[in-house]
């Protein structure tokens, strides 16, 4: 029996995704017509040894949670429980503390998610090759490739080629260490949790051996520099190294590039999902996700790259290009929405043009990876980004908005240019 | 009776419509610019006008004999080998405009107005001096030079950007002259503002008549808008027959007969449309003229621009902030033009979200 755990975060994170994550938890933000962690619930469930998904973050219970976890249970027939932690107890420490709740049944290993990653997870060969490693007890974690620049902005390891184990790891690097990069995916057995206890022993210990008393990170450990970085080298620490796509989704940019992925695997997982040009539709370009439940006029264009989400609405003569339609949304006639994401029940009127600068990684280097950028440039001007309407934006007709972000419940009434709208 | 238009040189603050075309000739409010005057002159009984320019236009003088039969006047080209300024061209002209006794009219090329031409020589006649010129209200007297004149209308002085208040009215750009002002002028580069008209107010012999209505220099793209924008309603005053009224438009917009306008457009407030162009469905266009043959496709947004002629504007393109298209412009789907001066002949395939020249 196998089980997954999602790590989550909790509400101190996930800052740069803001103004998406204000109102709801950005693991639940759907890309591709379904909340991020819903992927990673999907590829659990082309395993069926996977018996149990565990998300465990610092998230209050929420209603947008608690529905999340009854419909998706239902939907995809699997179990499904939130276990919240008291305080951000970092990547391994919340693994510690809900071990037994993790441990119950015995699962002989247990994959582990860092939530806000979007990948063509490949859980089934990671499975395969971690089976295949003779080395006692170990454990494996995903990699892949970056580019030299960009590996220095994540988790760095170097692999014996032959035996695949991990020689030395180490995060965020000030220096070239090597171009194969954390994904952010483990597949751990119950022998971790023995790593993880000495740790937590020792750190207690610190603490009464002339530590800090007050310093309330007391409990938090983290997996990547705690953990996987002492076990780099002590043959116990093995990768497998994947080419299939992985992005991490940090600022709200990386929404509309991870959109973009998704539907691209929904040619091989889920074609049903894509929509397709008929009579009596919209024009479709490329690959488009339309939820039943929205009305799209059918003299409208759509795509490529877009998600529409439920009930929202598209009017005649719209054209959608690069863009997240959130749920209620409505789109006025001749309106024209491109690399943005419109927030739910927003609206926007006719022959408004919403628009802003994509972000994408560089197309001719197929390691590079979405930079996530700061809002400012180092002379403290906006970068252009794309365009972010919060939730219940009202936006009037015959304005443009570009490269702009809109918080939520904002009545415009002129055009906005690269700006920040409080 | 004669007139004098001084059309001057290349016409470049109308650029880039004036690379494809002589000013004069460049459609405002679906006419060529001169046409406006030279049929309100006709329409007074002049029979002859002389063209002054400082350069050679023989796409002008063409088109212009094919006018002098429609309207029954002689049109001459007066040549400058260098730019005489706005007094030379009348020492050049001497010999037509002295022909006869009879006053002659002077008019700056790109003035938009109701044209008082009758009432000019009524009240030219009335004062019996050498000199009449037209004076309009402006705003911001600060801006221009002001003319000072008594209540019968002659003038006693010019005052170049008053910082306090001295008068409200500046020079239209429109005069009547007696054949004795030639003796005033000599043949080289002179201003009739600043050298010739202070002396002929010193010896009394210069008079202001006030223009009713609309006046506007419409001899850059952005007063060539509000010229139009003036000159439509002042269409809808006198001649509302003259203006559009199909579906989906709002206010003054004239249209011409051979257009095409597509479904669920809005058209207007504001708005000229040129021959054989065609607006396809859903489109909205504002304070704009569309020259003739141009295409604007689908559920495109057009505001305060000037698309010139053969012009290929694509689908949900969006321009605004006084974007100009020289002949032939291609603009590619789903850009954004933010007051552009696109050169003629060139295709867009970027928006251009800083208002710039694009060669």
């Amino acid at each position: 029996m196998l089980k997954a755990v999602i790590l989550i975060g909790g509400p101190q994170k996930g800052t740069r995704f803001r103004p998406l994550s204000l109102e709801l938890p950005k693991p639940l933000f759907p890309v591709a017509g379904f909340p991020i962690i819903y992927h990673h619930i999907e590829a659990c469930i082309q395993i069926p040894d996977i018996k149990e998904v565990i998300l465990i973050g610092a998230y209050q219970p929420s209603e947008a949670l608690n529905r999340f976890i009854s419909s998706t249970q239902r939907e995809l027939n699997i179990s499904l429980r939130y276990l919240q932690e008291y305080t951000t107890l970092g990547t391994a420490g919340g693994l510690y503390h809900f071990r037994d709740q993790i441990l119950a049944g015995k699962p002989e290993a247990f994959f582990v998610f860092n939530g806000d990653t979007c990948c063509d997870f490949p859980l089934t060969e990671m499975w395969n090759f971690h089976q295949q490693v003779h080395s006692g007890e170990h454990f494996t974690m995903l990699a892949t490739e970056a580019t030299r620049k960009q590996s220095l902005q994540y988790g760095c390891l170097v692999e014996n080629e032959d035996s695949h184990e991990v020689l030395h790891y180490v995060e965020k690097p000030q220096t070239f260490v090597s171009t194969t990069i954390n994904c952010g995916l483990y597949l751990l057995t119950p022998e971790i949790f023995t790593h993880i206890g000495a740790v937590f022993l020792q750190n207690q210990a610190d603490i009464f051996n002339g530590g800090d008393y007050i310093n309330p990170v007391r409990d938090c450990i983290r997996l990547e520099q705690d953990i996987l970085s002492p076990l780099a080298g002590s043959k116990k620490l093995f990768v497998y190294k994947t080419n299939r796509f992985w992005s991490q989704i940090k600022s709200a940019g990386s929404a509309i590039y991870a959109n973009r992925l998704y539907l691209s695997l929904y040619h091989t997982t889920h074609p049903e999902r894509l929509a397709t040009a008929n009579d009596n539709g919209p024009t479709i370009i490329g690959d488009v996700f339309i939820h039943p439940s929205a009305r799209v006029d059918p003299t409208a264009t759509l795509g490529p790259n877009v998600t529409i989400g439920a009930g929202a609405t598209v009017g005649p003569g719209v054209r959608v290009r690069e863009s997240l339609v959130l749920e209620g949304a409505t789109l006025q006639d001749h309106c024209c929405i491109l690399h943005s994401i419109i927030g739910w029940n927003s609206s926007v009127g006719a022959w408004s043009r919403v628009e802003g600068t994509a972000n994408d990684p560089n197309p001719n280097n197929k390691h590079a990876k979405i930079d996530s950028n700061t809002l400012f440039s180092e002379e403290g001007k906006l970068n252009p980004s794309i365009t972010i309407l919060g939730r219940n934006v009202v936006i009037p007709s015959e304005v443009i908005v570009l490269n702009s972000i809109v918080l939520p419940h904002k009545d415009l009434r002129y055009s906005i240019k690269n700006q920040i709208l409080l | 009776m004669k007139a004098l238009i001084l059309v001057g040189g290349y016409g470049t603050r109308l650029r880039p419509l004036t690379l494809s075309a002589p000013k004069p000739l460049v459609e405002f409010c679906n006419k060529p610019m001169l046409l406006h005057q030279v049929e309100a002159l006709a329409q007074v009984g002049v029979k002859e006008i002389v063209l002054a320019v400082s350069y050679r236009a023989e796409q002008l003088e063409k088109e212009l004999k094919a006018q002098e039969k429609k309207l029954g006047i002689k049109i001459t080209m007066s040549h400058e080998e260098e730019p005489l300024g706005t007094a030379g061209p009348l020492a050049l002209a001497k010999s037509i405009l002295s022909a006869d006794s009879e006053p002659f009219f002077v008019l700056n090329s790109d003035i938009s107005c109701e044209f008082p031409f009758q009432q000019m020589v009524d009240f030219h006649k009335s004062h019996r001096q050498e000199g009449t010129i037209v004076v309009t209200k402006v705003e911001e007297p600060s801006k221009y030079g002001v003319v000072v004149y008594d209540d019968k209308g002659k003038i006693e002085r010019f005052v170049e950007k008053p910082s306090v208040f001295v008068s409200n009215k500046i020079n239209a750009g429109m005069y009547i002259f007696n054949p004795a002002i030639l003796d005033r002028i000599e043949l080289r580069p002179t201003s009739i503002e600043k050298e010739i008209f202070p002396v002929m107010a010193k010896a009394g012999q210069l008079y202001a008549m006030e223009l009713s209505g609309f006046w506007m220099d419409v001899g850059q793209p952005k007063d060539f808008l509000t010229g139009m924008c003036m000159y439509l309603s002042n269409q809808k005053q006198r001649f509302p027959e003259r203006l559009y009224n199909g579906q989906g438009v709002n206010g003054n917009v004239l249209v011409d007969p051979t257009a095409k306008i597509g479904k669920n457009c809005r058209i207007g407030p504001n708005v000229v449309i040129g021959p054989d162009v065609v607006i396809e469905d859903g489109v909205c266009i504002k304070r704009s003229t569309i020259l003739k043959g141009t295409t604007i496709k689908s559920h495109s947004w057009i505001e305060s621009s000037i698309i010139g002629w053969r012009c290929q504007v694509g689908q949900w393109v969006r321009m605004e902030n006084v974007c100009v298209l020289g002949e032939d412009v291609i603009v590619k789907d789903e850009l954004y033009i933010n007051g552009g001066r696109i050169l003629p002949h060139k295709s867009i395939g970027t928006s251009v979200t800083e208002p710039q020249i694009i060669m």
